[in-house]
Formats: C-alpha cells, sequence, structure tokens
C-alpha cells in the first residue's frame, strides 16, 4: 500500500481531492476554502500598521492557520513516508529549454539550479523568488484570491469574477514563462 | 443549538473593514458558532489530507507549473479541471440538499465583486506562479518538504500583501 502510494499519484486522484476539499470544509464549518488569506492574516497578526486592510479581528480567520498548517505536515509525510525514489520525470521540450539555463538536475521537484542555499543568492535567484514571490503576495490580494480562493471555490460556485481571475492568473503565467522568463533565466 | 453563543460580526469592528470585507473574497465567512479553538485541528486533519495530494500529484513541483504554461503536459490541467469539476457536483449537491455543517448551521455563499483588480492584480499573481512554480498553496507544502530557501518567497509575498494593503487605497479597483 505504502509502497503504490509513494509513486507520483494521476492528475485525477490529485483532482479529486482537491475538490472535495471545497465541500469538507463547508460542513465542517462553513469556512470557503481559500489559502492565499493566510498572508494577510499574517500581516494582521503581526504587522498591521494602523493600515485599515490589516485591521480586523484575524483570530476568527486562525482556522485557515491551521489548514496551511495542515498543508505543511502533509507535505512532510508525503517527502519522508511517502518518499519517491525516482527522478521527476519532465518533458523533453521543457529539458532541453532548461537545459541551456543551465538547469540540469531533475532529480527534486524544485530544481536545486534555482532553489539551494548556495543558488538563492544570485541575480537569478533573488529575482525569481523574492521578485515572484512579491509578485504573489500583491497579486493575489489585488485579485481577491489565489488558485484555490477563485479557480477552485470561485469556479465552484459559479462565480464569473473568479473565471476572470483564473484567465488572468494563466494569461500572465504564459506570458511569463514564454515571454519573459526567458531572459531571466540567463541573468 | 440555541444556547451556544452567537457572535455580532461586524458590529465591533472598525466602518472601513465592511467595505474591505465585501471586496475581499478570503474573508467573508463568518461562522455564527463560536466552538473552543482546538476544533480548529479538523481544518488542519483536511490540510494533512490536501497537503499528501499536492505533494504525490507533484502540483508542487516547478517543473509541472512550467509545462502548463508552455501546453507541455495535460497534468494540471487535469488537475484543476478534476478539482473544479468535484467542486462544482459538492456545491450543487450542497444547495440542492440544503446539506448543513456538523454544527447545524446551513451552509452560505457569497458572491464575489468584479473588480479590476481580478484583471490587474491576476496578471501580477499569474507572473509570480510562473516565476516561483507555486502558487500561495504550494509554498506551504514546499517548506513542508523541507525546502527551506522557500521561506524567502513567503516573506516576500508577505511583504507584496503589506505593500497592498498600505497602498490599495491608491489603486484602481
Amino acid at each position: 500500500m505504502l509502497e503504490q502510494l509513494s509513486h507520483p499519484w494521476p492528475w485525477w486522484a490529485g483532482g479529486i481531492i482537491i475538490g472535495l476539499t471545497v465541500p469538507a470544509l463547508l460542513i465542517l464549518g462553513n469556512r470557503h476554502f481559500g489559502i492565499s488569506g493566510n498572508l494577510r492574516h499574517i500581516c494582521a497578526a503581526l504587522f498591521p500598521a494602523n493600515i485599515p486592510f490589516f485591521k480586523y479581528d484575524w483570530r476568527k480567520e486562525s482556522w485557515n492557520f491551521f489548514f496551511a498548517g495542515g498543508v505543511m505536515l502533509g507535505a512532510a509525510i508525503a517527502a519522508t513516508l511517502l518518499a519517491d525514489p525516482e527522478p521527476v520525470k519532465v518533458a523533453p521540450e521543457l529539458a532541453a529549454e532548461l537545459r541551456t539555463y543551465g538547469i540540469t538536475d531533475f532529480s527534486h521537484q524544485l530544481p536545486p539550479e534555482i532553489f539551494s542555499w548556495e543558488n538563492v543568492f544570485t541575480l537569478r535567484g533573488l529575482v525569481l523568488l523574492i521578485g515572484g514571490g512579491f509578485l504573489i503576495g500583491f497579486g493575489t490580494r489585488y485579485a481577491g484570491g489565489c488558485t484555490s480562493g477563485h479557480s477552485i471555490m470561485g469556479l465552484s460556485t459559479l462565480q464569473w469574477p473568479s473565471l476572470v481571475a483564473t484567465i488572468c492568473f494563466m494569461a500572465g503565467g504564459f506570458i511569463m514563462a514564454n515571454f519573459l522568463l526567458p531572459f531571466i533565466m540567463r541573468l | 443549538m440555541a444556547d451556544i453563543p452567537v457572535n455580532a460580526p461586524f458590529q465591533t469592528l472598525p466602518e472601513t473593514d465592511f467595505e474591505v470585507r465585501s471586496l475581499d473574497a478570503m474573508c467573508v465567512n463568518e461562522s455564527q458558532v463560536q466552538l473552543p479553538w482546538y476544533h480548529n485541528f479538523k481544518y488542519a486533519a483536511v490540510g494533512v489530507i490536501f497537503g499528501i495530494a499536492f505533494v504525490k500529484t507533484e502540483i508542487i513541483s516547478w517543473f509541472r507549473i512550467q509545462e502548463m504554461f508552455r501546453l507541455q503536459s495535460f497534468h494540471m490541467y487535469g488537475v484543476i479541471g478534476t478539482g473544479v469539476a468535484i467542486g462544482l457536483l459538492s456545491v450543487w449537491l450542497i444547495k440542492k440538499f440544503k446539506v448543513k455543517t456538523i454544527n447545524g448551521e446551513s451552509i452560505q455563499f457569497h458572491s464575489k465583486q468584479f473588480s479590476r483588480g481580478q484583471i490587474i492584480g491576476g496578471l501580477m499573481f499569474g507572473f509570480g506562479w510562473a516565476m516561483t512554480g507555486a502558487c500561495p498553496g504550494p509554498l506551504f507544502a514546499q517548506v513542508g518538504m523541507g525546502v527551506f530557501t522557500v521561506l524567502i518567497v513567503i516573506a516576500s509575498a508577505l511583504a507584496g500583501t503589506w505593500v497592498y494593503g498600505a497602498v490599495r487605497a491608491r489603486l484602481p479597483h
């Protein structure tokens, strides 16, 4: 059983579990699936700085910290007890492109050429991690949600603004990956 | 259920907060039932299953996200498509059979309001998603997997959230 679970799961298995998170949170306590709100709640808890956007009772949203903590714990379980020793399968076209940027290690889910401590403090590493992180934090709050809040929860409840947001998430990703990332990756 | 204390949701909050909440999809979920804090562990349990699925389906993989944005793999489209299909079906069933929460409350849904932020902010988040290969959920999972450099991404995302909060009055919405 453990042996079988340690292989990468097919897309439909992940999709079913992610989809079932929506009714699970609703039935357990009227909670609406969404993760990026945690970033706001952390700001509200630690650095509210008298900014109206952070002046609310974040304790009422503390369920979401437990949820995010659970995600971290689950990921730790998956990475240890259910670890897969095989290298990550990467589409050949992508592998060929990445090799031109010096990314050749496909043994982990995240390439060490970007995410190892030695490589983080290079110009490329800092632009990707700090620049990308800032855009995630600013963009998700400006859009009012992320992939979970808009693309899963919002689409599941037929919210058309969430469809607009999802289309823009994907458009931004396509523009970055195909037109801008080739320059950043050569930094 | 009448003996359960009921919150006074908005009266105790500053007036600006109502406006903020109505614009921000994350913060409208106000449960009327107050339970001791340890009841939150049920959400942690859901998170654990979710986190395992995140890692084992490789949604947290930088490579899978790059493939998605280059149309080189069906994988992520399958994951998100199945997730939305199951979510849609679940919400439809909850509404049709008026399913209640385990505490007996009726389940409430809120409509999201359109704002230009969904376009501008959406594009910004898309850029960040492709750069880091992660959306906010996977960021937490990647730290759990032991890739601690992702804490830098989370710290920067917190800075981005904070700056948005500081300048939001001057942004088009």
